[in-house]
């Protein structure tokens, strides 16, 4: 209310149990991220854009040709036991994927087993929570967004400076005005965000009979 | 008067919720929930519990459903406790999870008459807990319902003392 959505981090979790899903949204925005909630690793898979369908052929990628998510995903947080594809598959297939590697992928898990947890952080999970999970827990997502976020920045300026390469010195400066002009709302947002000014944090809470329960 | 009736309201409340942690019925976790919930999401509490209930309801008949074949698929009694046992730890509903993990056992060790006794406790377990969630609910409501009434009699500044 009030901030742009591209300026919050979006978050996609994934979880079979409906209960779970409702408690780490809540967690989730408690922590001013957006979020998405889906209940199966291959409908993370669809969200995400990747098709499931083309794994044929071993040496061809994956992966449909699409680059641009219609919607940006920061990051994946996903429950490690589901049926069908488990957390540890959709960590592999987002790893695997060149247009989605470098998105932070979270597992989850209600059981505390030692090699399920190695064998996720090699295959390049960021972390790794015990349910239930609380909000301390997401404090350690902070760090892995951050890091996104300025390498998609550094990207993004590279693709620039390649593209002015082909531009004349007008179509440049037009785009540079208006990158420029886009940094500034994103970088002042964003302050706000890490300075905890979230409109649901401001909004005085009451020591009412709705939160006596 | 009005002043008293809703601080013993209140404590009521507060006492009902604190015999159900005594009691083991529930966990810290259950008070996490209570924490996630504010006046941006007055009724979080309320819609966790009744998600809770009814997944727990469903599982719980699929458990006595696949129990009560002549050949038991421990594999899918598995799956289910373990379904329940997730949702018994997230919602913080502490002896209800302790009698998931007896189901757990009696499964693994391919006793049918284990599984069948364990069952039993699991649903004296969410009948006990669902009979309390109900009476939480229940009090809140009046709770509510009477805050209501004393700002409709214009009694606002009583209220903004009491809480």
């Amino acid at each position: 209310m009030g901030m742009a959505a591209e300026s919050q981090f979006h978050v996609l979790a994934v979880d079979d149990s409906i209960i779970d899903r409702k408690l780490i949204e809540r967690l989730l925005k408690t922590s001013s991220y957006q979020v998405t909630t889906v209940d199966s690793g291959s409908k993370a898979l669809e969200f995400l854009g990747l098709h499931e369908d083309d794994t044929t052929n071993p040496s061809t990628p994956c992966v449909s040709p699409n680059n641009h998510q219609e919607v940006e995903v920061n990051l994946v947080i996903t429950d490690y036991c589901m049926p069908g594809m488990t957390g540890y598959d959709l960590l592999k297939k987002i790893k695997e994927s060149s247009s989605l590697r470098d998105i932070p992928v979270v597992i989850m898990s209600s059981e505390n087993v030692p090699s399920r947890i190695s064998r996720c952080l090699e295959e390049g999970a960021e972390e790794f929570f015990l349910k239930p999970v609380r909000l301390s827990d997401l404090n350690k997502l902070r760090p892995h967004l951050m890091k996104t976020k300025s390498k998609d920045q550094h990207q993004k300026q590279e693709k620039q400076e390649e593209k002015s390469a082909f531009q004349s010195p007008k179509q440049q400066q037009q785009e540079k005005e208006e990158h420029q002009q886009q940094q500034q709302a994103s970088n002042n947002k964003r302050k706000a965000i890490e300075e905890g000014l979230s409109p649901e944090r401001t909004r005085p809470r009451y020591n009412g009979i709705t939160t006596v329960v | 008067m009005i002043q008293m009736a809703l601080a013993a309201l209140k404590t009521q409340l507060k006492n009902f919720v604190q015999s159900m942690f005594d009691e083991g019925v529930l966990d810290s976790q259950f008070s996490q929930i209570q924490a996630l919930q504010d006046s941006s999401n007055p009724n979080f509490v309320d819609e966790v519990i009744t998600l809770f209930c009814t997944d727990a309801e469903r599982i719980i008949t699929e458990l006595n459903k696949y129990l009560g074949y002549q050949s038991v698929d421990f594999s899918k009694l598995d799956t289910y406790v373990h379904q329940l046992k997730g949702s018994s730890s997230s919602i913080g509903a502490h002896r209800l999870k302790l009698a998931c993990v007896n189901l757990r056992q009696a499964s693994d060790d391919r006793s049918k008459e284990g599984c069948v006794r364990a069952l039993n406790s699991i649903t004296r377990e969410y009948c006990l807990l669902r009979s309390k969630f109900q009476t939480l609910i229940q009090v809140t409501h009046d709770l509510i319902v009477f805050v209501i009434r004393m700002i409709g009699l214009k009694l606002s500044d009583i209220m903004v003392k009491t809480l």
